[in-house]
């Protein structure tokens, strides 16, 4: 049997990507929503794992609100992205500014 | 290495390497295949967890509508994504700073972890015969109704905001008004003249 901290190391493993990513596409929107699904990703595996080794179903109902809100949060963030994209022919997110005042 | 320890390897470096390459891919598009092998890798240590429902929802959820509607964003922008990331390394040394240092902070407070007292006791007793699903149906539509129920409408809102959003209406369209077609009657429809010879309109 694998030892839980193994699942908690995939899981760490996989944020931190999730947070380079954001600090690495600077300027891409698309992949910026994707590394936030990523970091979900890896609090999912900790709630599942969590929930898997202490016999305890709460962290899988959990998981399932996760999945919901970033399923969620995908499809407003892309319907953002594309009317962003309408307005001004880039999605760039340096130019987002564009609200400011 | 037993086959048990061997597959939660694999299926733990392919999540890694599909998360790695999701973030440095030089192609969207690739960038969307990467997330689907991560998140079918990560649905595979779903099930060696015994949380077969949850893996099974990740993949219809994840991979069936969230990143086939990445691919579409992707394919429906037209991006020179080469301009967006030939800026990448500029923001590398950062990128690799800030990981170093959250993945060290992650590891000391790994290192210094431990289950609280008592807990032990849980962690051998099995988890029961009940099969995952039927168990967390029990607890979803039971003890969790409530959160349930708006998960459902986190959803609907979601639903109707993202058309808002994109929803536009076009000028340059002929489109059916039902309304006014409705609303016509014989005499508004129709116009008599008195046409005199030799004249016309």
């Amino acid at each position: 049997m694998i030892g839980l901290e193994h699942y908690l190391t995939v899981a760490a493993a996989l944020f931190v990507i999730g947070i380079f990513g954001l600090f690495l596409n600077r300027k891409n929107v698309i992949i910026l929503l994707m590394s936030i699904e990523l970091m979900l990703l890896a609090v999912n595996i900790n709630l599942v794992a969590f929930s898997s080794y202490l016999g305890d179903l709460v962290g899988q109902v959990f998981t399932l609100f996760v999945l919901t809100v970033a399923a969620a949060e995908a499809a407003i963030g892309l319907a953002i992205l594309v009317c962003f994209f309408r307005n001004r022919g880039t999605i760039d997110v340096e130019d987002v500014n564009v609200m400011k005042g | 290495m037993t086959v048990f320890a061997f597959t939660f390897y694999l299926f733990a470096i392919s999540t890694l390497i599909g998360g790695l390459f999701t973030v440095v891919s030089r192609n969207p598009v690739h960038s969307v295949l990467w997330l689907i092998l991560a998140f079918l890798s990560s649905a595979g240590l779903f099930v060696m967890l015994g949380a077969e429902f949850v893996a099974m929802l990740l993949i219809i959820v994840y991979v069936g509508a969230v990143a086939v509607l990445f691919l579409f964003v992707v394919m429906m922008l037209d991006i020179d994504f080469a301009a967006l990331k030939a800026e990448m390394t500029k923001y590398l040394p950062l990128a690799l700073l800030i990981g170093v240092v959250i993945i060290m902070q992650l590891a000391l407070a790994l290192g210094v972890w431990g289950f609280a007292d008592g807990v032990d006791g849980r962690l051998a007793a099995p988890s029961g015969d009940m099969d995952n699903t039927r168990a967390l149906g029990l607890l979803i539509y039971d003890k969790y109704i409530m959160l349930f129920q708006l998960a459902g409408l986190i959803l609907l809102v979601a639903m109707i905001g993202a058309i808002v959003l994109t929803l536009r209406h076009r000028v340059d369209v002929k489109r059916q008004n039902v309304m006014e077609q409705m609303s016509r009657d014989p005499a508004m429809a129709m116009e008599l003249r008195d046409v005199k010879p030799g004249q016309g309109l």
